[in-house]
């Protein structure tokens, strides 16, 4: 029981972490409806960032989690104006294709500037861990942060998009991009918003995954990315509580997979619920349905 | 000119379930019927209590504002939406539980109000796709190159040709259909839809974008194509010289539901059709 | 001739390959004084004529059917592991000798169990649309990468033990779980690999110049209209997809019977995407593009060796680049513009 406790308190951990970054292609799926694959690798900077920070500048955890951020936002940017925003009326083929070169590029510049070899991420959580059930059941601080980070981010995205004028701009041009414009919504500024906002997300994520799992190399981010994108197909991709739903769902079915299913089947058990949810409700437990125009 | 039959040739016969055929289709069974169609979209309906017999040969044409729902009734017969209620008869035969696929075979071909041409194929493969299911040999006799494919597409690619000419499209067979001028691609949408064999043939907006001079050419070549080929023609149409001067029976929607149904000049003449598209005449 | 359009091109597409591989076989056995093939290029020719099918099956399902599939190497390890447990078994059960036989037995083999994949994976895929789709296939490759790391198989005389998660098999194992096959008989030849490309291009050209190649690229260009005029999306869809992973299957048994040990890793998420990378680089569609563009990309390594720290890199930057240069209205553009000049410069060339 307490075994089983404990798989669920680490699923929900690696869960809050998917939610996080499933955020980020949720908004950006909704906003820009593209599937970008990039967005793995930007929390694989996320984390080179914040680890160079701490080790090599001498900055404190939370500055080099700040760092981080500016960085991943920038570089999200950046992504969106070169790579993407050329290919908006493009075909989905293409865009996807592209961002599956920007998922390389990242990787492989990466591999160039930092090397090959995994490197030890020293986490960068000071919370002492949590000890219950007379030392039987223990969450470590990372997971109570990360949990704790989901939950703010969730919050605050939440009020976001509903409550203020970006939020609403936001949801406008992911209903429908042409009316927005003509109501003078600024389309392109409201994606490259979203890019930021998701990136900087990224980034948060990255730190969070590297202070649990602290193996850090150029693929670091690409496993995670492609969960955290079934977490978001799994929720309904495009609402932020379906990230939230997806990504918790999936980090307590891979552990408790893992634990008494089996170790080497693990991914693929992840990527069979994928299969059987989309089969089932092709939108995710809490996507819209949409109607093809004939 | 001369040769256009006007409406006026045809007598109009009244049936049972209030709708009216040509005297001449008064003895054959209707290739359409529908009864009592109805869909609604999240508590909309945008099609209620549809009725509608259409003639062995007859040219019927649906009008109505924009947004009366007219597209929606094509693909309700064509099965691209499963109607609520009611049921759809081809040629006596019930479509309930239908797909398009199936509702193709049965004897249903449309063309489409946003032109949707195979665009990176040529005219004439575009031909091919609608002889689709005319032609017989499988995957493996196609790459195995055997007997069966050589006859077969010989064949096909005769009646393509032949059925090209109905358009004098013939020269274009080897054009990308993508690469034609707008009226080239509505003419094509008709001929790929012919080469399916149906006994109904549905046009959505047929005239949309075309100068009178090609408008009076389609109409002339829309009765040409039911006379040779002997199937209805249902359309539906803004441009009402098309309208008024071929089809037989008219049938006016407006909200979803029909508002008036007759010959032209009853249409021309109804009230309540004058409003749909007037508005209401303030009181003298 | 009212085909001959296309009838030329695919002549050209056979001739290309058939000049190329004599060169090659004039190279690797001297015949030509000075005009030879240095050692590690003459390694390369097998995983070649592997890319090269690769290439032009997976252009099937992305060019012609228009569906993006991000799993193909998962095809390519199913072939792999049956080809190599059908060949062993065939020396054990039948003490079949003969390396050719053998060969195209294990490449039967692996055509079809990846024809199997094929249709399990599709029948639920093929529902799905666009970028789903794609996510899918790359799950379902992931997915059989995890199964082939828990897979065993061995020989105990001419019977075959499978194991799930079970080493402990009676005989010899000849295939080991994330170990992979190893002591693989090494029976594919160049030769071979080039009757594999000439079969692929005869299955692949002559089903699109078909009734069925019809249909399935009626479906990618307009699938309301396609099923409008009758045409059964999911069969045909289906057809483009099996079809393609029976080449990935074939073309994996070539792949696997080349190297002595073979782990599943070798089918990673990363093969599937350089496949797509000589798809994408050859041109979504083009048949020919894809041969050369898989030639070429397998040679380049080689060749710079220098710079195999930056070729990924290089791959990465080309397939944005490419990506933008043929979709970006605004470099479109600028593509028309110079293009026109080019030809009537071409034209004025031939006149004079």
């Amino acid at each position: 029981m307490i075994s089983f406790l404990s798989h669920l308190v680490n699923g929900i951990s690696l869960g809050s972490v998917y939610a996080i970054i499933a955020l980020g292609y949720s908004m950006v799926y909704g906003i820009a409806k593209m599937l970008n694959f990039a967005h793995g690798d930007v929390i694989m900077v996320g984390a080179y960032i914040s680890f160079c920070a701490t080790q090599y500048w001498g900055m404190s955890p939370l500055m080099s989690v700040l760092v981080a951020m500016l960085v991943c936002t920038v570089l999200g940017v950046i992504i969106e104006r070169l790579a993407y925003k050329p290919l908006r009326q493009a075909s989905s083929l293409a865009v996807l294709i592209t961002a599956i070169g920007m998922s390389y590029f990242l990787q492989n510049s990466a591999q160039l500037i930092w090397g090959a070899n995994t490197k030890s991420f020293p986490s960068v959580v000071e919370i002492p861990t949590l000890s219950l059930f007379e030392g039987q059941l223990l969450i470590s601080g990372e997971t109570i942060l990360t949990v704790l980070a989901n939950i703010v981010i969730m919050i605050a995205l939440t009020l976001f998009t509903g409550k203020t004028k970006m939020g609403r701009a936001m949801r406008a041009v992911s209903e429908d991009k042409g009316a927005a414009e003509l109501m003078g919504i600024n389309v392109n500024g409201t994606i490259s918003l979203t890019f930021a906002i998701g990136s900087a997300l990224a980034a948060v994520a990255g730190v969070l995954l590297c202070s649990a799992y602290p193996a850090l190399m150029p693929t670091t981010g690409s496993m995670p990315g492609i969960k955290a994108f079934t977490a978001a197909v799994f929720g309904g991709i495009g609402s932020i509580p379906g990230a939230l739903i997806g990504g918790l769902l999936l980090g307590i079915i891979e552990i408790l997979g893992k634990a008494y299913v089996s170790t080497e089947l693990g991914d693929a058990f992840v990527f069979a619920v994928l299969i059987v949810v989309l089969l089932v409700k092709p939108t995710g437990l809490l996507g819209k349905k949409v109607h093809e125009k004939v | 000119m001369t040769q256009i039959k006007r409406k006026s040739d045809t007598k109009m016969v009244p049936v049972p379930s209030m709708a009216i055929v040509p005297e001449r289709d008064i003895d054959k069974a209707p290739v359409l019927e529908a009864r009592h169609l109805g869909i609604e979209f999240g508590g909309l309906k945008a099609v209620d209590d549809f009725n509608i017999i259409i003639g062995k040969t007859e040219i019927a044409g649906l009008i109505g504002p924009n947004g009366a729902g007219k597209t929606t009734v094509f693909n309700l017969l064509t099965k691209v939406y499963q109607p609520t209620t009611g049921t759809v008869l081809i040629n006596g035969k019930d479509t309930h539980g239908m797909n398009t696929v199936q509702a193709n075979k049965a004897g249903i071909a449309r063309t489409f109000q946003n032109i949707r041409l195979f665009n990176n194929m040529t005219v004439e493969e575009n031909v091919r796709i609608g002889l689709h299911n005319q032609v017989k040999y499988g995957m493996f006799s196609g790459i195995f190159r055997a007997p069966a494919y050589w006859k077969q597409e010989k064949k096909q690619h005769e009646q393509a040709l032949d059925l090209l000419s109905i358009f004098d499209m013939q020269d274009m067979a080897d054009v990308k259909a993508g690469s034609l001028p707008y009226g080239a691609q509505r003419r094509l949408e008709i001929v790929r839809a012919l080469a399916t064999n149906p006994s109904l043939l549905l046009l959505d907006e047929p005239a949309a974008g075309m100068n009178p001079h090609e408008t009076e050419e389609l109409m002339e070549n829309i009765i040409k194509i039911r006379d040779k080929f002997q199937i209805a023609v249902l359309l539906i149409e803004h441009d009402m010289n098309l309208v008024m001067g071929i089809c037989e029976g008219i049938c006016v929607l407006n909200y979803g539901r029909i508002i008036a149904k007759g010959t032209a000049e009853e249409i021309q003449q109804n009230p309540v059709v004058i409003e749909a598209y007037l508005g209401k005449q303030k009181e003298a | 001739m009212k085909m001959s359009k296309k009838f030329r091109s695919n002549l050209l597409t056979y001739g290309l390959v058939i000049v190329a591989f004599i060169l090659c076989q004039l190279a690797v056995e001297k015949v030509i004084p000075g005009f030879k093939m240095s050692r590690s290029l003459k390694g390369q020719l097998v995983p070649i004529c592997v890319y090269i099918v690769m290439a032009v099956s997976l252009n099937l399902t992305v060019g012609i059917s228009g569906e993006l599939s991000l799993g193909h190497a998962g095809f390519m390890s199913v072939g792999a592991f049956s080809g190599i447990v059908m060949s062993a078994w065939l020396v054990n059960a039948f003490q079949l000798e003969n390396e050719t036989i053998r060969l195209i037995l294990a490449m039967v083999t692996g055509g079809v169990f990846a024809g199997v994949a094929g249709v399990l994976i599709g029948i639920p895929v093929l529902r799905l649309r666009g970028d789903y789709l794609a996510i899918v296939t790359l799950a379902f490759g992931e997915i059989i990468r995890n199964v082939m790391n828990c897979l065993y198989f061995s020989l105990d005389g001419p019977t075959l033990h499978v194991g799930f998660n079970n080493p402990n098999l009676p005989g010899k194992l000849v295939v080991n779980g994330p170990t992979g096959a190893t002591g693989v008989d090494t029976i594919s030849t160049f030769v071979m690999g080039f009757v594999l490309i000439l079969f692929t291009l005869f299955v692949v050209l002559n089903l699109i110049n078909s009734r069925s190649g019809r249909a399935i690229m009626a479906i990618r260009d307009n699938r309301i209209a396609a099923e409008s005029m009758g045409i059964n999306v999911t069969k045909y869809k289906m057809m483009a997809f099996v079809t393609s992973a029976v080449l990935a299957g074939m073309a994996g048994a070539l792949y696997g019977l080349n190297y002595s040990t073979v782990t599943a890793t070798k089918f990673r998420f990363d093969t599937s995407i350089l496949v797509l990378v000589f798809v994408v680089l050859g041109g979504i569609g083009n048949i020919r593009g894809s041969i050369i563009a898989a030639t070429v990309l397998t040679i380049l390594p080689e060749v710079l060796r220098a710079f195999s720290d930056y070729r990924m890199l290089v791959y990465a930057i080309v397939l944005i680049v490419v990506m933008l240069a043929t979709n970006s209205p605004l470099l479109t553009g600028l593509v028309e513009r110079i293009r026109p000049k080019k030809k009537t410069a071409a034209k004025e060339g031939e006149a004079q």
